[in-house]
């Protein structure tokens, strides 16, 4: 089963966030709704036009996520990065899931 | 240092206010982002992963203390307290917010600065040697030329919509630190028969997913002709220049397509028509930019002095730092230096807003209060008196500047990659931190002597993979990074760009393929031969062999 959410930039600062349950949007990935089919999943790219007719967000879009042990973590580099911050700041972003350590 | 005159003033305040009103309305709802994005891309604001980022243009790498303070307070101020200097001697923040913007383009009109023409398909700032106006090799200073054509190409009504970017670099020197060849015109200083100044003009180079060298279209160009001789060939990439694909719509595409004669013949025919007219430069005007750049008022010290000698018998850590780190100055009794903003396991060309403001005020108490971003992401002050360079030296350790590893193997350029960029498909960062790591041993990285190591974290190459003796292209593979290696790639006059050696590497491989290189490298090499000098005599087969052979 493809798992998916919704992300986007917010307009004001250009944060990353997720669309959520109740449709709003939080810069927490926990936080964030995940839907299991393509109906849902377009749904809820409709909720996330609204928002950006509404100047909250920018550039919507599904991106692949995985479920362990109720834990919500991104499949690729690339939202595993936007969710956490930069790798190499620690210091900086919200850093909510550590990307795996690769370097040691 | 150039300064701004009431009609550059003029214009920049007027893009700030044009810039406010236009941010005022996007967050009012009056624009769209479909309307607002190239607005905001107009005055140098992208949207990357995690946030907005403004680059902000250094002409030609130059900067004044003043400047750099104010890009220090605007760090610290409006985003996480550091930038980023750029392979094209800019500067980004990488965490402005939208509101904020037009009060931080507000800040930098203050000090004579903008972030007009940092992105969009327009003529960028034109780089330059960061030596200028005071390497020893100089034929003539190119940053009255490099002004010249700023203020030529800023806001230029015809050229605000070319079919895309375009970059010029210019240098003044023989030795190439501008790498001209790789850019849709590169210029390069000549004396003609007279010794008359000139130019020699290349054309038609870049990076990115089709890399190529620049072809030499003209071998002498009379400086008053510069302007013109430019703008012909930007009329002609205008007008022919593909708009049908943005993969094929630089200048080199179209010097390719049509051959260089083809092209030459087309750019000289616009010119006949053109080089009498308005652009032609006169001397006066050429005098009057020139006086700008005076020499400032050097003292007549003696060189080397008693003192610079015995520092450099006590302190093998000092002599390390001024060899690779110094450069000849044309005046006696000064060097040119080069802070490394590449510390083990350091971001490459981050400065945090202290270190800025350490470097402006060294620059004031050593120097002019003159300042240069390099290509290579390092800074430079370019007038030190060799009897201070041992009290410099001390100073920049204190801030964490003093790496002695310029043009050596950790002075790596590399992109912001996948820790930022939205284009980029792998991180660059995290591999320069690792490589500089391993190599951190000055001893060891001064026995390996002069290499380049370049890392772009996706095929547009802003890491210029394609020019570093060694360079890393990292690609995505169905979600993991891996790295691609070329080997002989060269930026300057002997521009090269680099073989791939092979199959790409893992993200836990790639380190130790770089110690492979260099182990191999230092095994086959003969006296006195640079790493570029043994691969040009012995080609891929010996790093293939120890790379793949075990494979």
């Amino acid at each position: 089963m493809r798992l998916q959410a919704v992300t986007a930039n917010r307009l004001l600062d250009g944060e990353v966030v997720y669309l959520t349950l109740a449709r709003e949007w939080s810069p927490l990935l926990d936080d964030c709704c995940v839907v299991a089919d393509a109906d849902a999943g377009a749904e809820l790219l409709a909720a996330a036009a609204k928002s950006v007719q509404d100047r909250l967000v920018l550039d919507p879009y599904l991106f692949d996520i995985k479920v362990d042990d109720g834990a919500i973590s991104p499949m690729s580099r690339r939202e595993i990065i936007r969710a956490a911050g930069p790798s190499v700041r620690p210091d900086l972003g919200r850093q909510p899931v550590q990307p795996e350590p690769v370097w040691e | 240092m150039y300064r701004y005159d009431e009609f550059d003033h003029t214009l920049v305040s007027e893009r700030v206010a044009q810039f406010r009103d236009q941010v005022r309305r996007r967050l009012s709802g009056a624009l769209s982002e479909d309307e607002f994005k190239p607005l905001r891309l107009m005055n140098g604001l992208y949207l990357q992963l995690h946030a907005y980022m403004l680059r902000v243009a250094v002409p030609y790498g130059v900067l004044s203390a003043r400047q750099m303070r104010k890009l220090a307070h605007i760090a610290r101020r409006y985003d996480k307290g550091y930038g980023h200097f750029t392979t094209r001697q800019n500067i980004q923040y990488n965490w402005p917010r939208l509101e904020e913007v037009p009060d931080i383009l507000e800040e930098l009109a203050e000090v004579e600065m903008h972030a007009i023409q940092t992105s969009g398909n327009t003529i960028r700032n034109t780089t330059a040697d960061p030596f200028a106006g005071v390497a020893a090799d100089e034929i003539a200073d190119p940053r009255i030329y490099a002004e010249l054509i700023r203020q030529w190409s800023t806001l230029h009504p015809e050229f605000s919509f070319l079919p895309r970017k375009f970059k010029i670099a210019i240098t003044g020197a023989p030795h190439d630190r501008a790498a001209i060849k790789v850019h849709d015109i590169g210029i390069a200083m000549r004396r003609g028969p007279d010794g008359e100044p000139g130019f020699e003009i290349w054309v038609g180079g870049g990076q990115g997913r089709t890399p190529v060298i620049a072809k030499r279209i003209r071998e002498f160009l009379p400086e008053p002709d510069l302007l013109s001789y430019v703008e012909a060939i930007l009329r002609v990439y205008n007008q022919f220049g593909r708009r049908d694909n943005i993969y094929k719509a630089r200048i080199k595409i179209l010097v390719n397509d049509l051959g260089i004669e083809a092209f030459a013949e087309a750019v000289e025919a616009e010119w006949r028509a053109t080089r009498d007219g308005t652009l032609r430069l006169p001397e006066s005007e050429i005098a009057r930019i020139a006086q700008h750049f005076a020499p400032p008022d050097y003292d007549p010290v003696p060189a080397p002095s008693a003192d610079f000698a015995e520092h450099r018998l006590a302190t093998p850590e000092f002599v390390q730092w001024v060899r690779s780190n110094t450069a000849p100055h044309k005046q006696p009794g000064y060097s040119i230096v080069t802070i490394s903003l590449k510390p083990e396991g350091g971001i490459p060309g981050d400065a945090t807003a202290a270190q800025m403001e350490a470097v402006a005020d060294l620059s004031e108490v050593f120097g002019f209060g003159e300042i240069r971003v390099t290509k290579e992401q390092n800074l430079v002050l370019p007038d030190v008196k060799q009897f201070e360079l041992y009290a410099l030296w001390e100073a920049l350790k204190r801030h964490d500047l003093a790496t002695a590893n310029i043009g050596l193997l950790t002075d790596i350029i590399a992109c912001p990659g996948l820790d930022y960029c939205n284009l980029a498909n792998a991180r660059s960062i995290p591999i320069a931190q690792q490589i500089s790591r391993r190599f951190a041993s000055l001893k060891q990285l001064h026995d390996i002597g002069g290499l380049t190591l370049n890392i772009s974290g996706c095929i547009n190459a802003c890491g210029h993979h394609h020019v570093g003796n060694i360079g890393i292209l990292g690609v995505d593979k169905k979600g993991t990074e891996f790295y691609q290696v070329t080997l002989g790639g060269d930026a300057g006059m002997d521009a090269a760009l680099g073989d791939i050696v092979g199959p790409a590497f893992a993200e836990d491989a790639i380190v130790d393929a770089v110690e492979t290189i260099v182990t191999t490298y230092l095994e086959i090499r003969q006296d006195g031969e640079r790493f570029i000098d043994t691969y040009r005599r012995t080609g891929l087969a010996p790093f293939k062999e120890t790379l793949y052979a075990a494979h």
